[in-house]
């Protein structure tokens, strides 16, 4: 296994810090990320300690498990995940993300097994998680089934696999693309491509074919007064997220 | 896991031990930083002020287990009256009524006394296993790193936490060393405090009056004796403040009315200069203020504690759900979030309170007529009274979780 300490070059230490701190500065390049961040995590840690019977009021409530978070950047979720004992593996196909993430991990006193890869990969390696956190990422690639396969192919029977993206409407691509890329200028102008965006039906119906069993949908609704995230039961209609099971 | 958990807190009044104790019950290590020595707090010649809970502050204190401790020792404010009083002519008639009635949580908030308070806080904290009391204990030096802060002790030693809390009052030392700085002014104005027992029952009845010098309160505490807070000119203030008992109770009595029959001092009295402060942030790197040190309203309202213990009730719910979710609780999201929360509040408190001392503190007939037709105004509106009423009793607003009941 590789760690935070032996791979990062010692001459490159001072800009992968700038970088960190980047993309941890919630007022930053990354603050919609930041500001969606409780939300995400309410949602994941709430699926986890209920699939796996752990309290989240204890000491390290999620010790023993282990989880990994494909795309996982600056390590915005795995240190969370980490933190609440997790035995924590972060994945980026992007190879600057890693030493990035590992500075972090250890001015955050945190260890966290970050490597540069992809879920299909991972799952040719035959490595095996309690969870997948697959936040944000389908929407990008380029074969959506393909992909999935490879997350359930991650997972230990029983196994937890936590999924959002962006639902495909009118709605979405005013919030998404318009807005979020044009207007509020929160990303980089094509980070999206609106018609790879997913329905949550068409999501729910790839998920059992990649051999899934969806458990639950939820949105999360910005809203514009309290300039916050919320999950909704019922707002689907941008951003949503999912649970599904790997059948025992 | 090498993160420090703890949380440390500088000052041991009263904010800085009620969010020791609400994040303990959270998981939270704790540890307290206070200069004063214990025995300062709770000798009863300390602080003479008593303070107006409102129910939100009643029911945080319920919630850290603190309220049945001295629930027997606080006298619930039943109605409030608040007159408009003429120099030397005695309050006139009341012309703005609040009955706890017109509102369905029950009395509008409970009266104490500091030193009832503060014993109960102190006993509480000294007991508590997750939290450190140091008494004694003065900081020279504040370093903060990227995940935690380390405090210097004029003793030498040092202290580590993952953030720190500064609960040390409008001269906050730990804002000061953060380099936060703060916007005030004084009123010229010094409040008298003191209590006094008198003849008649008071039936929990709160009495504001508004003399042009400034207002006089008359709040009811347990076995008919009343908590005097009479704000006067600096000038005036120390004139009553060097008079024998007897020469102050003759200055009292007209400002102060008939109508509880005779009175008499119980203690000593207590002088406090009014002004306004207000921290340019409520927060900095891995650091948060509380109370006073973001905040020094008139106390006008009875609402310089409630505002401060709102403080603490938010911190300690940011706090709670970014530790429940794994987020790194002294990390800048958290402390934005209480930021955001809280400073708007504050600040709208703040400015409401001047704009309505420098309304009332006047003899100018015109403004005198504007605040008679307000009041009136308030007063004939049911509805309108219940909002205030509500605003009093703290339970207006985006409520933290503590205070809900």
């Amino acid at each position: 296994m590789q760690t935070a300490t032996n791979t990062v070059d010692p001459s490159e230490i001072a800009k992968f810090e700038a970088m960190a701190a980047e993309w941890w500065d919630t007022e930053g390049k990354f603050k919609p990320l930041h500001m969606l961040n409780p939300c995400r995590l309410d949602y994941i840690t709430t699926q986890i300690a209920a699939e796996f019977g752990r309290d989240l009021s204890t000491e390290a409530p999620f010790a023993g498990l282990r989880i990994l978070d494909i795309g996982c950047g600056g390590g915005l979720l795995c240190e969370p995940m980490a933190r609440l004992g997790a035995d924590v593996v972060g994945v980026d196909a992007a190879a600057r993300n890693i030493p990035v993430a590992q500075v972090h991990a250890e001015q955050s006193g945190l260890t966290i097994d970050y490597r540069v890869g992809t879920a299909e990969d991972m799952a040719a390696d035959g490595e095996q998680f309690d969870v997948v956190l697959n936040m944000e990422v389908v929407e990008h690639v380029a074969d959506p089934l393909g992909y999935l396969t490879a997350c359930q192919q991650l997972l230990k029977p029983g196994g937890l696999h936590i999924c959002s993206t962006i639902n495909r409407n009118a709605k979405s691509f005013a919030m998404a693309i318009v807005g979020a890329e044009y207007v509020m200028r929160w990303l980089p102008k094509g980070t999206h491509e609106w018609s790879k965006f997913i329905t949550p039906d068409e999501l729910f119906d790839l998920l059992r074919k990649a051999g899934l069993t969806p458990e639950d949908r939820k949105g999360f609704q910005f809203n514009p007064v309290t300039w916050g995230w919320r999950i909704s039961d019922r707002d689907l209609s941008v951003n949503y997220v999912t649970a599904a099971t790997k059948p025992v | 896991m090498t993160q420090n958990d703890d949380i440390l807190i500088v000052g041991g009044g009263l904010n800085g031990p009620v969010l020791a104790l609400a994040l303990a019950k959270s998981g939270f290590g704790v540890t307290i930083l206070d200069a004063a020595e214990r025995d300062t707090h709770t000798d009863p010649d300390f602080d003479g002020r008593s303070y107006a809970l409102a129910l939100a502050s009643c029911r945080l204190l319920a919630a850290i287990d603190i309220w049945d401790k001295i629930e027997d020792q606080a006298q619930p404010m039943r109605e409030i009256k608040v007159s408009d009083g003429r120099a030397g002519e005695g309050p006139s008639p009341w012309i703005l009524h609040f009955d706890h009635r017109e509102m369905e949580e029950g009395p509008m908030g409970h009266m104490i006394e500091d030193r009832v308070l503060r014993t109960a806080l102190q006993d509480a904290i000294d007991a508590h296993p997750a939290i450190t009391h140091l008494t004694g204990a003065r900081v020279t030096a504040q370093e903060v790193g990227p995940s935690g802060v380390t405090l210097t002790l004029a003793s030498g030693d040092t202290l580590s936490g993952g953030m720190l809390v500064g609960a040390d009052g409008r001269q906050s030392g730990t804002a000061a060393r953060a380099g936060i700085g703060r916007k005030g002014w004084g009123y010229g104005q010094t409040a008298v405090v003191c209590a006094v027992s008198h003849e008649k029952d008071h039936g929990g009845i709160a009495h504001q009056f508004f003399m042009p010098a400034g207002p006089l309160a008359i709040l009811p505490l347990t076995q008919r004796r009343s908590s005097i807070v009479w704000s006067e000119t600096d000038a005036r203030a120390a004139e009553l403040m060097s008079m024998d008992d007897a020469a102050f109770l003759d200055a009292l009595r007209p400002a102060f009315g008939s109508f509880l029959g005779e009175i008499a001092l119980t203690g000593k009295r207590f002088s406090y200069p009014l002004g306004l402060t207000l921290a340019d942030s409520f927060i900095a790197p891995r650091i948060a203020l509380v109370g006073d040190a973001a905040h020094g309203v008139h106390p006008i309202a009875g609402q310089g504690l409630n505002a401060g213990l709102r403080d603490v009730a938010a911190l300690a719910e940011v706090l709670a759900d970014a530790r429940r979710r794994g987020e790194d609780p002294g990390s800048a999201g958290p402390l934005g979030r209480y930021q955001q929360w809280r400073r708007f509040d504050t600040t709208t408190l703040a400015i409401a309170t001047d704009t309505f001392n420098r309304l009332f503190s006047n003899n100018n007939p015109a403004l005198r007529l504007v605040r008679d037709i307000g009041m009136a105004a308030v007063n004939s509106v049911p509805g309108l009274r219940t909002t205030f009423m509500r605003e009093a009793a703290g339970l207006t607003g985006d409520l933290p979780r503590l205070m809900r009941g």
